[in-house]
């Protein structure tokens, strides 16, 4: 099991999306994915995505302009 | 066994595709969804981007519709691609930068390319007969079967009963008979079906789902080729012209000032790309200088930026200038006035 980040920050939606989308296909289930963001959408959209696709939303976080989601590949 | 069938929809977001996609999964078709992002999708991003938005949603469409309907979406960049749809399109524009028709043929073939890497059967699309001046009417949605290599595997499920039988229909795929017979620019029968399935919320843009058909929008791309003297665009540019004002001076800069904390916050993003400015001496925006400008022309930018900030009746304003190195130096400028900034400035 591994833990990645992704950096995403200054992308717009649906760029952080299609960002996640395309890295968790080179994962593994059970993997770990930990992407950083600067749109505040991602917290909306990440997270519907996740559902969609049956990825598990471990963590989201909003600091100062920072959006972090943790998710796990399912 | 009969084997189980699968198609793509394009997904846009809005209610026709939804509508078509759930007409489709009610048939027993394995449905999966499709959108493409080719920079210009009007998606969120401003709203995203300006803090006065903060309260209204930020969702995604394309992918609350897919929610909506259980089925898994597909967002694909097709950005690069994108660019010989919207430089030389075969069918030319629509009123204003829109290629409405080679975007739509442009679409489907990648929908067709996806299909067969993916062994999924035919296409769906929420299209309607007459539904759009350039891309929907009876004369052009041929057009978009055939040059998009689609042919009869691209299924219209609104309109169908007002076209043509499609392979999925004369091979019993799928029903005509519990698809749709709508055409033109009425709503009525959307909304309708809309009720029987259940769908209480949807969007509704206004205008389409793109930049390319906002004049405004298409007069700001325009002025940056026209400046660059030639056509050709990034990603970074295409976001800079939804952001901020723009007001060109001269022929060789502009000046994009933010008009808020949110645009501001976005801008300073860039500041390692092109010369930034703001206000030292009093409060005022973060703006970026695009092009060649020379020392006198950054005097002028500084006293446009003065304009916009809170020094602006002020005899002077101190304005710190940066280059994309970081290096700083101030500058002090008389504010322009209203007046003395043409309406022709304003792109």
């Amino acid at each position: 099991m591994s833990h990645e980040t992704l950096n995403a920050r200054r992308l717009l939606c649906p760029l952080p999306v299609i960002r996640t989308q395309d890295k968790v296909k080179t994962l593994q289930n059970g993997d770990i994915l930990t992407v950083e963001c600067t749109d505040p959408g991602v917290m909306q959209d990440i997270p519907a995505w996740c559902r969609i696709n049956g990825h598990k939303v471990l963590e989201t976080k909003a600091d100062d302009g920072e959006y972090i989601i943790v998710l796990e590949v399912v | 066994m009969n084997q189980q069938r699968k198609a793509v929809a394009l997904i846009s977001g809005g209610l026709d595709s939804m509508l078509a996609t759930q007409s489709i999964l009610e048939q027993g078709i394995h449905v999966e969804g499709i959108n493409f992002f080719t920079g210009f999708c009007v998606e969120g991003h401003t709203h995203a981007i300006r803090k006065q938005d903060a309260d209204k949603p930020k969702r995604n469409n394309s992918l609350w519709v897919a929610e909506q309907l259980g089925i898994k979406l597909h967002i694909i960049d097709v950005i690069e691609e994108y660019k010989q749809v919207l430089l030389n399109p075969k069918h030319g524009y629509g009123a204003n930068m829109n290629p409405c028709l080679d975007c739509k043929i442009f679409m489907v073939n990648k929908a067709k390319q996806w299909m067969a890497e993916n062994g999924f059967d035919f296409i769906i699309t929420g299209e309607v007969v007459g539904q759009r001046p350039m891309s929907q009417r009876k004369q052009t949605m041929p057009i978009v079967s055939a040059e998009s290599g689609a042919n009869d595997l691209l299924v219209r499920p609104l309109s169908a009963q007002n076209l043509p039988a499609t392979l999925p229909e004369r091979e019993d795929w799928i029903s005509r008979e519990k698809m749709f017979d709508f055409s033109g620019r009425s709503r009525k029968p959307q909304m309708a079906l809309a009720k029987e399935y259940n769908f209480t919320d949807y969007a509704q843009p206004a205008g389409g789902c793109c930049f390319l058909t906002d004049a405004a929008y298409s007069k700001k791309l325009v002025d940056l080729w026209q400046a660059r003297g030639n056509r050709d665009y990034e990603l970074d540019d295409v976001m800079l012209l939804k952001v901020g004002r723009h007001i060109r001076p001269k022929p060789h800069f502009k000046v994009i000032i933010a008009r808020e904390d949110g645009e501001a916050r976005f801008l300073s993003g860039y500041k390692k790309e092109f010369i930034s400015m703001n206000c030292a001496s009093h409060r005022g925006p973060l703006a970026l200088i695009d092009g060649t400008p020379t020392e006198e022309d950054l005097y002028l930018a500084g006293q446009i930026t003065a304009r916009y900030g809170q020094g602006r009746e002020a005899e002077m304003v101190e304005v710190t200038l940066r280059n994309q190195q970081g290096e700083e130096r101030n500058i002090q400028v008389k504010p322009l006035t209203a007046e003395q900034i043409p309406a022709a400035w304003f792109v």
